[in-house]
């Protein structure tokens, strides 16, 4: 593990305000290439404009943010996609009339450098359809690509948003809370997912989650924010047994926390 | 928009005949139309009662690719534009203007000839016509996406909506009445004589026809191609377009640069047609004409706005004979009650409805099967 301490994702001092609010203030962070790094924190915490920042959705007050050691503070979202991090999000993001195939064919076709064939059918690029067939058994949702997407039923829609992300292969995943609004039983599955995605090898994943179970057994790191800013990072061992996110957070919002890690440890 | 994406995951692909039959047996009859007409009244197809109805034939047609010049911006990409007369006008403007007052200039101190001897000059003339009518509509398509990239919603119908304005200002400015006529416009325009659409109104009928087709056909390619599908993912969600790589900027632009292509050549053939350029053609009401003409037939359809256009013509060509100067009004309400009943255009709601539709008449037609 040692061997490869490659940084690929950096957040370097980022603020972002709002007004007079303070959304993310001095937040740094290295993501560790080929890692499933976690970040969690109350509702509010800023993970979402986190995420904003990495994905260039939103320009940083301050502060910079570093892909493999190049800065991309400034880039354009659809450039920093082409960069190979995707991003998929909180609140369902699709195109509802669209079919799920043509949902994440849209996808696959968008790095793949035929955008510009005006005058050739997109029927003729199979092999953009073949990669999106491959991503919708991926994600569980065979026999449903010619469904419209607004047709899907929230769990699907939350396979397909995760779909549209992996059709473009990017390197780095910034996934944001993909169990949102799944009721338990709908939780296994993607969690089997995130794990096919870890088993590629190649892949970073930088997840937000609320579930605190799911976020101690599968995370290499874990990085705890609080209004905006850091309050802890470490393994899932050393988070458990912080006594800054115990006392100050964690003890009375996650209190099942120290419960499901000792039932995993025993 | 429910634009059902018919494609199916596996790839059946019908004979060319069997998929475009009823595209195929319309066109058969309108090729046929100017001869058949002939034969009901008797009089030859280039005089009389035919070649009136080629002339309403002719009108339709132009304006069906004006129609689905404007249906490929609002009904494929989302962009509701306001200006669109601006296109169809700097066509029929650079059309009118290089024929009135360059070509004869040219033609007057230059001659080309083929080998044989033979006079090309207005022909080679006319091609320039229409590169230039080609470029002026790329770079107004070039000019309207990028003073409207940066605004959304309202604001980008206000700018689209002045720019639209100041075009028809322009093509009213006195300060320039030597060059385009002013209020008057340009009149009598020498068309090249072989297509003359008085002498020639049979070859005209067939210009224009051909010009439709070629142009639902570009079009039709345009929006299944692979930069065609990321347009209707912008109409559908511009955010997540961003997101996964494609800069919609890039895209709007060139949806904007085909919207123009298709209604500048319109607008150019117009005049042509017309054998003028007026400032009628830059508009406001032009450019409602192609919205009304497109939520008619159905947005993001291609075929609606052919349809749309179709029943425009025949609107404003009878309701002004049966009730005079009130027409407007009758359609007015017409139109009320067409957007009512069938919410989605006549294509649109016809392909929303098709499934129930073929049920029901499947039944009708059970009932009768049974008697026997
Ligand atoms: N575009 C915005 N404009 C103004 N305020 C915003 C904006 N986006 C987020 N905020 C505010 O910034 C703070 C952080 O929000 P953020 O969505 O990043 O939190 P979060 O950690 O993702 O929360 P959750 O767990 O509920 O998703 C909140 O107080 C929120 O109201
Ligand atoms: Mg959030």
């Amino acid at each position: 593990m040692n061997s490869d301490r490659e940084i690929i994702l950096e957040a370097k001092n980022l603020r972002k305000e709002f007004g007079g609010l303070v959304a993310v203030e001095d937040v740094s962070v290295q993501i560790q290439a080929r890692t499933l790094h976690s970040i969690i924190g109350p509702n509010g915490a800023g993970k979402t404009t986190l995420f904003n920042l990495l994905s260039g959705v939103l320009k940083p007050t301050r502060g910079f943010v570093y892909f493999k050691g190049q800065d991309i503070t400034h880039l354009p979202p659809h450039r920093i996609a082409h960069l190979g991090i995707g991003r998929s999000f909180q609140i369902t993001n699709i195109f509802p009339n669209l079919t799920v195939l043509e949902n994440i064919r849209l996808a696959s076709q968008a790095l793949g450098g035929d955008n510009f064939r005006l005058l050739k059918a997109s029927s003729d690029f199979q092999k953009y359809v073949d990669k999106a067939l491959q991503v919708i058994e991926w994600v569980g949702l065979k026999g449903r690509e010619a469904d419209l997407a607004r047709n899907l039923a929230h769990g699907e829609k939350r396979k397909l948003e995760l779909g549209i992300m992996l059709a473009a292969d990017p390197q780095v995943l910034l996934l944001d809370e993909p169990t949102a609004g799944m009721s338990s039983e709908q939780v296994p599955a993607l969690l089997e997912i995130i794990h096919s995605i870890m088993n590629l090898g190649d892949k970073t994943i930088i997840l937000v989650e609320h579930r605190m179970d799911m976020v101690m057994s599968i995370s290499d790191r874990i990085t705890v924010m609080h209004l905006g800013g850091l309050l802890a990072e470490g393994t899932p061992q050393e988070i458990a047994s912080n006594q800054t996110v115990q006392t100050a957070y964690l003890g009375d919002l996650y209190g099942d926390l120290t419960e499901s890690m000792e039932g995993k440890n025993g | 928009m429910a634009e059902l994406q018919t494609q199916n995951v596996k790839k059946q692909k019908p004979g060319l005949f069997k998929q475009n039959q009823l595209a195929i047996i319309v066109l058969v009859l309108l090729i046929l139309f100017p001869f058949i007409m002939s034969l009901i009244t008797g009089q030859p197809a280039n005089e009389g009662k035919p070649k009136f109805w080629e002339g309403q034939f002719i009108n339709f047609f132009i304006m069906a690719v004006y129609a689905m010049s404007y249906d490929l911006l609002m009904g494929y990409t989302g962009i509701l534009s306001f200006g669109h007369a601006a296109f169809f006008g700097a066509g029929a403007y650079t059309m009118a203007l290089w024929l009135t007052h360059f070509a004869p200039l040219i033609s007057s101190q230059y001659k080309i000839t083929l080998p044989g001897g033979m006079d090309i000059t207005t022909t080679l003339l006319f091609i320039v016509a229409l590169l230039l009518v080609l470029i002026v509509s790329i770079l107004m398509g070039l000019f309207f996406s990028g003073a409207s990239v940066r605004v959304k919603g309202v604001y980008f119908a206000m700018i689209t909506l002045a720019i639209g304005e100041a075009f028809h200002i322009l093509s009213k400015a006195t300060d320039f009445v030597k060059w385009t006529g002013a209020d008057e416009g340009l009149h009598g325009v020498p068309v090249p004589l072989w297509i003359n659409p008085t002498q020639h109104r049979l070859r005209f009928y067939f210009m224009a026809l051909f010009f439709m087709v070629v142009m639902y056909l570009f079009l039709k390619r345009v929006t299944e191609s692979p930069t065609g599908r990321v347009f209707v993912a912008i109409r559908e969600n511009e955010n997540r377009v961003r997101m996964i790589g494609f800069n919609p900027a890039t895209y709007r632009s060139l949806a904007f640069v085909t919207s123009a292509i298709a209604a500048g050549l319109s607008g150019a053939m117009f005049s042509l047609w017309n054998m003028s350029a007026t400032p009628s053609m830059t508009s406001a009401v032009t450019t409602i004409n192609a919205l009304i003409m497109t939520i008619l037939g159905g947005v993001g359809t291609l075929i609606g706005p052919i349809l749309g256009a179709g029943l425009m013509q025949i609107f404003s060509q009878f309701f002004y004979q049966w009730f005079g100067a009130r027409w407007p009004l009758v359609f007015g309400l017409i139109f009320i009650a067409l957007v009512v009943f069938l919410p989605y255009g006549i294509v649109g709601t016809y392909r929303l409805r098709k499934q129930g539709m073929k049920a029901g008449w499947t039944r009708f037609t059970k009932q009768f099967s049974a008697k026997k």
